[in-house]
C-alpha cells in the first residue's frame, strides 16, 4: 500500500521596505549590531507602533498577483510570547482578520530531467503582515547568547498555503513560484543567504483517501535544496514510524543539513498559548478600493500572464516558457534580446515565432549554461541582450553557422563585444555566395570520379564524405543548408 | 469559578514570574476573589454585540516609508542592566544567558 | 505666590515680579521642607529645573513666553523625560534614565514650563490609594493616616500642598479623577486620543490617557492647551483642529441640562459624599441650570469589565520588562527562564504581579470568549449607555468616589474592596469619554478624624471638554472649595 504525502507552507518573505513595519529605523542589512535598533525595536517603556504605509502596499500588491481577497478591514494582533530577540514579550502580527486571504498560484512542476513539467494550482490561505524577531548569536560570549535587535520589526508578509502539495518536489517548485512572484513585483529581495524569504514546512502522510495525519512542521529552511531534503527526510521517518507502529505528535522540527535529519525544538515548550488579542496601540488597518486599484496600476505582468502569452504568441512550449520566466530578469532578459532581433516584432508571423524559439534555446540553453559554470546569476551576465540578441540575427540571416555561433558565443563571454565585430575578426561568415559553392561542388565532383560514380549507384552513405570534403575546402565556412542543396542537385547529375 | 494551585502555577509560568508555593496559595485566594467579581459580567446577554476594542472608530494612520531614526546605541546601551558588577553587552549584543533551540 | 492662579503667575512673571530661577526655587525649597512627610515625590532634579528655568527666564526676558513658560510643573513619574529618572513607580525601573521625553513632556518644554520632579504614583499606575508604590504610599495632605488616592495621587498631593504650581496626571480607571477627589484638587481625563500616549509607560494602552491636575478649572484649561494635541507617534493620536480649551469658561450657564445617573446616587455612596455632591447640584441649579435624572443601567458592570480588559493590556504591555535591554535584572540566576522568573518577580511589587497574573489567565487558551470577548462587549454596552444618556443632557455629574480618602492600610489586603473603590469613575475610560473631579466639600468629621474633601465628578460627551471646563469655572467662582488648603504646610 502506498503512501500520500501532505505539505503546506508558510513562508516568510521580508518586505523590501526602507523601514521597519513600525518604526522608521533602517532596515539595510548587515549593519553593526543594534545600531539599527531604535526605541521602538529594542521595546523601550512608552514607545508606541504606527504602521508604515510601504508594507501594506506591498501587502496590497501580493494579494492583487495572486487573485486574492484583499480584507478592507484587518486587524493587528499580540502574539504574546517570551524570548529573548523578541522585545517587546509579544509579536505583532495578524490573526483572525489578515490583510490578504484566499489566493492562488498556479506553479509548473518539472518531470525531473526532462524539458517537460505539469501545471498545478495551490491554493494561499492568507497572507498577513507580521514583525519579524531579532537574531540571537551564539558566539563567544562567556556562555551567553548575544541579542542583535536590528532585524527587529522588519515587516514580514507571511504566506500561508493550503496542503495542496503532494510532493517535495511540489514543494520546491511552489516555492521557487512564490519567490519569483515576490521578486517580480519588487516585494521583497527574496535573498535566501539573508534570510529574506524563509519556508516553513507541514509535512504529513496518510493512505490516498484518508484524512489528513497528523503534521509536524519544519521550520527555517533557508534553500530550496535544504527544503527537498526536509520534507523528504521528514516524510520517509513518519512513513517508517507509521509502519512501524507507531504515532505521530504535533510538533516543530529542526532540519539539520550536515545531518540530512530533522530534530524536535527544545524552546517551545509553552509555544500553544500565545493569548493572541486585538493590540490596542493600532487601529483597524482599512484599505480603500481606490488604494487597491491604484496599486494595481503599479503591477507589472505576472509571470503565470507572460508564460502563457509565450506559449500562445510566440509557439514556444509550456516548459520553455515557464523557464524563461522562472525570474524576472530571465524574461526581460529574453524580451529585450527578442526586440534586439526584430525591431517591429509580428508576433504572429512565422518569423516571429522562429526568432523566439532560437533566443529561447540560446538563454535556456547555453547562456544559462555558462551562467551554471560561472556561479552567476542572471544581472551578471556579461553578454547583453543587445549583443544575444546580434549574434541571433546573424545566426538567421546565414551569416554564420551553428558552429560559427558556439564560437562568437564564447568570445562574447569571455572578451566581450558585438558579434558582427567578433565575425570579422575570427574571420567565421559563412559562404553563401551560390557561384562560390557551385565552383567548389564542381571542383570535388570532378576529383573524386570513383567516389560520384558509387554514389549515383545507390551507395547514399556517401553524401556525408561529399559534405565533409566541401566543408573542407570552404575552410567551415559553407552555408551548410545551401551546401546540401548544391550537392544533392549537382550529385544527382 | 474554581481556581486550583495548579492552575495558578501555569499562568505564573506562562507570566514568566517566580512564585513560592506559599506565594501560589495567597494568589490563588485573592484571583478566586476577583473571579467572582468578574462572574457578574459573564451573565449578560451579548448576542449580536460587536466587541469594541477602542473609544473611537477610526482606522490606522500610515506612516510613510522613510529613514527617520538615526544610530543611539550607545544611550540606549547604557541603560543595560548588571550581572555580578559588569553591564550585560558585548560587542553591541545583550546579553542572555545561553538560548538553546 | 503659591496660591496664586497659572494665570496671575505667568502675569508675575512678565512683569518681571518674581523670575522662573525665583519661583522654581522656591518650590524646591518647599519640597525639600515638606516631602519627607508626604512622600509626593520620587525624584527632583534641582540642577535640572533650574536649567530649564533660566532658559525660561531668557524666553521671558525675550518678550516669547507663552502662558505656561516659567512655571514649575510636577510630571507624574509615568512620563518619560529625557535625562530624567523615569520609574513608573517600580523597582523595575528604579535606575531607568529615560533616553527620550514623551510627547507631552515635549509639549511642556516647547512651552517653556520647569519640570520641577517626577511624583509618586501607583506601581505602572496599578492602585487606587498610592499604596503600591515601590517608593512607598504617599500622603493625604488632610490627613497624613490616610490615603491620597492613586494612581495620581503623588501629583494630587503635590498640588494640593503647593508643591507644585500644577501638575499632571493619568487617568486609565479614575487615576487622575479619585486622587483629586481624595485631595480636593481639580483633574482631567481628556477624552481617548486627545493627549498622546508616546513616552507614557502603558498600563491599559486602550483606556489610558494623559490629563491635568491643577487648583483650579482655569488652571486646567491652560494646562490641557499645552498637553492635547496630535502626534504622529501615536496611532490613537487624533488628528483635530487645535482648540483654546479655555475659550468657554466665561460663559454662563443657563439652560445647561445636568444628568444625574441614579445608578450614581445608590446604595455603596456614603453619605457625606452624597450630600456634598447634592449640595453642588443645588449650587448649579442656582447658577441656572437644570437637572435630569439619567440612567447608565450597564454601568455597575464597568468594573468586571475593566478588571477583565485592564489586566490583559497590562499583561502583555509589561511583558517588556524582561530585565534583557534595561531595568531590573535578578543578581543571580540559573538559565534563562530562571533569569526571566526572578527579574520579573523581584522587580514588580504584589498588585501588578497580580493584574499580570488575571490577565495572562483571561486571554489565555480556552478563556479569550468567556472573559476578553464578553468583556469587550460589555464595554460597547456601556459606552452606548452615555450615546444614549447624552440625548437626554449635556453634561453627567455624580460623585468621583463613593467615598473620602480611606485610611492607609485598610484596604491592603483585600484588592476587590479597593477595586471598587473605583466604581463611578471606570465606565467613563470604558467609554472613551472625558470625565473631570473638582472639590465639592468635604465629609463628616469623626472620632477625631477631620473632614475630608468630596469630588464632583463632570462627565462630558466626546470632545466636549471646553464645556465641562466651562460648567467646573463657574462653580468656583461661585464657591471656594477648591481654594481650601491642607493646614501645617
Amino acid at each position: 500500500m502506498t503512501w500520500e504525502i501532505v505539505i503546506g507552507l508558510e513562508v516568510h518573505t521580508q518586505l523590501s521596505t526602507n523601514t521597519k513595519i513600525f518604526s522608521g529605523a533602517s532596515t539595510a542589512f548587515g549593519a553593526e549590531p543594534n545600531t539599527q535598533a531604535d526605541a521602538v525595536s529594542i521595546a523601550l517603556p512608552g514607545v508606541l507602533p504606527v504602521l508604515n504605509k510601504g508594507a501594506v502596499e506591498r501587502a496590497i500588491k501580493f494579494g492583487l498577483a495572486t487573485g486574492a481577497h484583499i480584507a478592507p478591514r484587518s486587524v493587528f494582533a499580540r502574539k504574546n510570547y517570551f524570548y529573548p530577540d523578541l522585545p517587546k514579550g509579544y509579536q505583532i502580527s495578524q490573526f483572525d482578520l489578515p490583510v490578504v486571504g484566499n489566493g492562488q498560484l498556479i506553479i509548473l512542476v518539472p518531470a525531473s530531467g526532462t524539458r517537460q513539467a505539469y501545471e498545478k494550482a495551490v491554493r494561499i490561505t492568507r497572507a498577513h503582515l507580521e514583525e519579524d524577531a531579532g537574531k540571537s548569536m551564539h558566539g563567544d560570549f562567556h556562555g551567553m547568547t548575544g541579542i542583535d535587535l536590528n532585524r527587529a520589526g522588519t515587516p514580514l508578509l507571511e504566506i500561508v498555503s493550503e496542503p495542496d502539495m503532494r510532493s517535495a518536489a511540489e514543494a520546491v517548485a511552489y516555492a521557487k513560484a512564490l519567490h519569483t512572484l515576490v521578486r517580480w513585483i519588487g516585494i521583497c529581495d527574496g535573498n535566501m543567504q539573508e534570510g529574506s524569504f524563509r519556508c516553513d514546512a507541514n509535512v504529513s502522510v496518510r493512505r490516498p483517501g484518508e484524512p489528513l495525519g497528523t503534521r509536524r512542521e519544519i521550520k527555517n529552511l533557508n534553500s530550496f535544496r535544504f527544503l527537498e531534503q526536509a520534507i523528504n527526510y521528514e516524510a520517509q521517518w513518519q512513513i517508517g514510524t507509521l509502519e512501524n507502529g507507531g504515532a505521530i505528535h504535533q510538533a516543530t522540527v529542526l532540519f539539520d543539513p550536515d545531518k540530512g535529519e530533522t530534530r524536535m525544538m527544545r524552546s517551545k515548550e509553552d509555544a500553544h498559548d500565545y493569548r493572541y488579542f486585538p493590540d490596542p496601540d493600532l487601529l483597524p488597518l482599512d484599505i480603500s478600493d481606490e488604494w487597491k486599484e491604484q496599486v494595481r496600476t503599479t503591477l507589472p505582468e505576472l509571470p503565470q500572464a507572460k508564460q502563457a502569452r509565450y506559449v500562445s504568441e510566440l509557439g514556444l512550449s509550456i516548459y520553455d516558457a515557464g523557464v524563461l520566466t522562472a525570474s524576472c530578469e530571465m524574461a526581460d532578459f529574453f524580451e529585450t534580446t527578442l526586440a534586439a532581433l526584430s525591431p517591429n516584432p509580428s508576433p504572429a508571423s512565422g518569423r516571429g515565432e522562429q526568432s523566439a524559439k532560437i533566443c529561447a534555446n540560446w538563454l535556456i540553453g547555453e547562456v544559462s549554461a555558462q551562467l551554471n559554470r560561472d556561479n552567476l546569476d542572471m544581472a551578471q551576465c556579461p553578454i547583453t541582450p543587445q549583443q544575444l540578441g546580434g549574434m541571433i540575427r546573424r545566426i538567421a540571416d546565414g551569416t554564420i553557422s551553428n558552429s560559427g555561433a558556439k564560437e562568437v558565443f564564447r568570445a562574447m563571454w569571455t572578451e566581450g563585444g558585438d558579434a558582427d565585430a567578433i565575425i570579422e575578426a575570427k574571420g567565421l561568415k559563412q559562404v553563401s555566395d551560390s557561384g562560390a559553392i557551385e565552383a567548389l561542388v564542381d571542383e570535388i565532383i570532378a576529383a573524386n570520379a570513383d567516389k560520384v560514380a558509387e554514389y549515383r549507384s545507390g551507395k547514399d552513405k556517401l553524401f556525408g564524405f561529399f559534405v565533409g570534403l566541401a566543408m573542407k575546402a570552404s575552410k567551415g565556412k559553407a552555408n551548410p543548408a545551401q551546401l546540401n542543396e548544391v550537392l544533392k542537385r549537382k550529385l544527382s547529375g | 469559578m474554581f481556581l486550583a494551585n495548579a492552575d495558578v502555577r501555569k499562568v505564573a509560568r506562562l507570566a514568566r514570574l517566580a512564585m513560592s508555593e506559599a506565594e501560589i496559595e495567597t494568589a490563588r485566594a485573592q484571583l478566586s476573589g476577583i473571579f467572582a467579581l468578574i462572574a457578574e459580567m459573564q451573565a449578560v446577554d451579548t448576542r449580536g454585540i460587536a466587541p469594541m476594542s477602542h473609544a473611537q472608530d477610526v482606522s490606522q494612520r500610515l506612516r510613510e516609508d522613510a529613514v527617520t531614526e538615526t544610530n543611539q546605541r550607545e544611550l540606549f546601551q547604557s541603560l543595560a542592566p548588571q550581572y555580578k558588577g559588569s553591564p550585560q553587552v558585548e560587542a553591541g549584543l545583550y546579553l542572555v544567558p545561553q538560548v538553546i533551540e | 505666590m503659591i496660591n496664586a492662579s497659572l494665570k496671575q503667575i505667568s502675569a508675575h512673571l512678565a512683569a518681571k515680579k518674581i523670575s522662573s530661577v525665583e519661583l522654581t526655587q522656591l518650590y524646591l525649597d518647599r519640597i525639600a521642607a515638606f516631602n519627607s512627610r508626604l512622600n509626593a515625590y520620587i525624584t527632583v532634579n534641582p540642577e535640572m529645573s533650574l536649567a530649564q528655568a533660566r532658559e525660561a527666564d531668557f524666553r521671558i526676558a525675550a518678550g516669547k513666553a507663552e502662558a505656561l513658560t516659567g512655571i514649575p510643573i510636577a510630571q507624574k513619574d509615568i512620563f518619560c523625560a529625557k535625562g530624567w529618572r523615569t520609574t513608573c513607580g517600580s523597582k523595575m525601573l528604579e535606575n531607568f534614565i529615560s533616553p527620550y521625553d514623551a510627547h507631552v513632556i515635549g509639549q511642556f518644554n516647547n512651552a517653556g514650563a520647569v519640570n520641577l520632579g517626577k511624583t509618586n504614583m501607583d506601581e505602572f499606575a496599578m492602585g487606587s490609594s498610592n499604596e503600591t508604590s515601590y517608593f512607598g504610599a504617599v500622603k493625604n495632605p488632610w490627613d497624613r493616616n490616610a490615603v491620597p488616592g492613586g494612581s495620581s495621587g503623588g501629583s494630587a498631593c503635590a498640588v494640593a500642598t503647593r508643591l507644585c504650581a500644577a501638575a499632571t496626571g493619568t487617568d486609565t480607571g479614575g487615576s487622575i479623577r479619585q486622587p483629586a477627589a481624595l485631595c480636593g484638587i481639580s483633574g482631567l481625563k481628556p477624552t481617548y486620543g486627545v493627549c498622546s500616549r508616546y513616552g507614557m509607560i502603558a498600563f491599559a494602552s486602550s483606556l489610558d490617557q494623559a490629563g491635568p491636575m491643577a487648583h483650579s478649572a482655569e488652571d486646567l484649561a491652560l494646562l490641557l492647551n499645552v498637553m492635547a494635541g496630535f502626534d504622529e507617534r501615536d496611532s490613537t493620536s487624533l488628528q483635530r483642529e487645535k482648540e483654546d480649551y479655555a475659550r468657554d469658561l466665561t460663559k454662563p450657564l443657563n439652560g445647561l441640562r445636568i444628568g444625574l445617573p441614579k445608578e450614581f446616587f445608590a446604595e455603596g455612596l456614603s453619605n457625606d459624599v452624597a450630600q456634598a455632591v447634592e449640595a453642588a447640584i443645588a449650587e448649579y441649579k442656582k447658577l441656572g441650570a437644570s437637572v435630569v435624572e439619567i440612567s447608565l443601567p450597564n454601568s455597575r458592570l464597568s468594573v468586571p469589565v475593566y478588571y477583565v480588559l485592564a489586566p490583559a493590556e497590562a499583561s502583555s504591555n509589561l511583558s517588556r520588562f524582561d530585565g534583557v535591554r534595561y531595568g531590573h535584572r535578578a543578581p543571580d540566576y540559573t538559565d534563562l527562564a530562571d533569569m526571566y522568573e526572578k527579574s520579573r518577580a523581584q522587580g514588580f511589587g504584589a498588585e501588578v504581579k497580580r493584574r499580570i497574573m488575571i490577565g495572562t489567565y483571561v486571554l489565555s487558551h480556552g478563556y479569550y470568549d468567556a472573559y476578553y470577548l464578553q468583556a469587550q462587549k460589555i464595554r460597547r454596552l456601556i459606552a452606548q449607555d452615555f450615546t444614549e444618556a447624552f440625548r437626554q443632557c449635556d453634561i453627567i455629574m455624580g460623585p468621583t468616589s463613593p467615598s473620602t480618602a480611606f485610611k492607609l492600610g485598610e484596604k491592603g489586603d483585600d484588592p476587590v474592596q479597593m477595586y471598587l473603590s473605583d466604581i463611578y469613575t471606570i465606565a467613563v475610560n470604558l467609554a472613551g469619554l472625558p470625565g473631570m473631579s473638582i472639590p465639592c466639600g468635604f465629609g463628616a468629621a469623626n472620632n477625631g478624624n477631620p473632614g475630608m474633601p468630596v469630588g464632583l465628578q463632570i462627565i462630558g460627551n466626546y470632545f466636549d471638554e471646553a464645556r465641562m471646563l466651562n460648567a467646573a469655572h463657574q462653580y468656583q467662582l461661585a464657591t471656594d472649595w477648591h481654594n481650601r488648603v491642607p493646614q501645617g504646610l
